[in-house]
């Protein structure tokens, strides 16, 4: 087995918000010098158009904590984009929950 | 079970750009699996691998025995309308499980705790865990064949749930019943804002 470390070049923890809800889509033209098998496999399947941390885990059958990681080296990088700016709050907002709730309800 | 995970890469049409996430949990083989299957049009699993202590972790003479093991984790996704993707993770209840917690409550709406009237007991460690994440949750009872209805109140009682906590039931196979407990749960956690957010 190899150690998740060693697929994340060291690192331990994702160096921003990543979640395994997070969305991201490769950017355009992405540079793959200098980038580790794992972090071209994640770049590589990212081309294909928009996917959360835990699809690129499923379909790349890497553990979602290491995707974490490499997504957010990539994001780092310029790599990958999210199509998402959700500012960080404690709560959720109202606004979500009320839009969640809503597409529930839609489709009872 | 409506069909098994799935591995393959699915896209999100371009014009999703945001995502919410709630988790389904429960102690291991109440039925969360099935719950997300009839609910979301797609079931995706991934494999985490997590570093867990043996059997023997209050042993004082020196560090515990580590052991590594895989946890396969099934989660679905629904699109709620063009921009925004709902998922919803199975989240495995054993409290020996809890490295995966990490990546899983951070940032989650709330948590739906689904439970066997036959097995209420199992239940107390998680919701202790929930409280500890700071998770907000509801409880569903799924009807399984055969077993005995309990009037709610007793199950309230044997789970020690609060007052303002939803306790409804469901059928983890049936789709309508599912989204209902899911609307049961989203309705109470609109309940705690904070008054000026709503």
């Amino acid at each position: 087995m190899v150690r998740p470390y060693v697929r994340t070049g060291g690192r331990s923890r994702p160096s921003r918000d990543v979640r395994l809800e997070t969305l991201v889509i490769a950017a355009h033209n992405p540079l793959l010098q200098g980038l580790s098998p794992e972090a071209r496999r994640v770049l590589d399947v990212c081309k294909g158009g928009v996917l959360a941390v835990a699809e690129i885990a499923a379909g790349l059958d890497l553990p979602p904590s290491v995707v974490r990681i490499v997504v957010s080296g990539l994001i780092d990088s310029g790599h990958l984009t999210a199509p998402e700016r959700r500012s960080r709050a404690d709560a959720p907002s109202a606004d979500l929950l009320k839009e969640v709730l809503h597409g529930l309800r839609s489709i009872a | 079970m409506a069909s098994a995970p799935s591995r393959e890469i699915a896209y999100h049409p371009s014009t999703v750009t945001r995502s919410a996430k709630l988790l389904i949990t429960g102690p291991f083989g109440v039925g969360k699996t099935t719950l997300v299957g009839s609910v979301a049009p797609l079931l995706l699993r991934m494999d985490e691998s997590i570093t867990e202590a043996s059997v023997g972790v209050d042993d004082l003479r020196g560090t515990p025995e580590k052991t590594t093991t895989t946890v396969a984790m099934d989660f679905g996704r629904l699109h709620l309308n063009e921009s925004l993707v709902l998922y919803l993770f199975g989240t495995p209840g054993q409290v020996r499980f809890r490295p995966l917690w990490e990546g899983l409550a951070d940032g989650a709406l709330g948590a739906l705790v689904l439970v066997d009237t036959r097995d209420l007991d199992r239940c107390h460690d998680l919701l202790d865990l929930l409280e500890e994440q700071g998770l907000p949750y509801a409880v569903a009872v799924n009807r399984f064949d055969g077993a005995r209805e309990y009037p709610a109140d007793e199950v309230r009682q044997a789970l020690d749930l609060a007052d303002d906590t939803p306790l409804t039931t469901c059928d983890a196979r049936d789709r309508a019943s599912c989204v209902q407990a899911l609307i049961t749960l989203v309705e109470y956690l609109m309940t705690r804002l904070p008054p000026s957010a709503g």
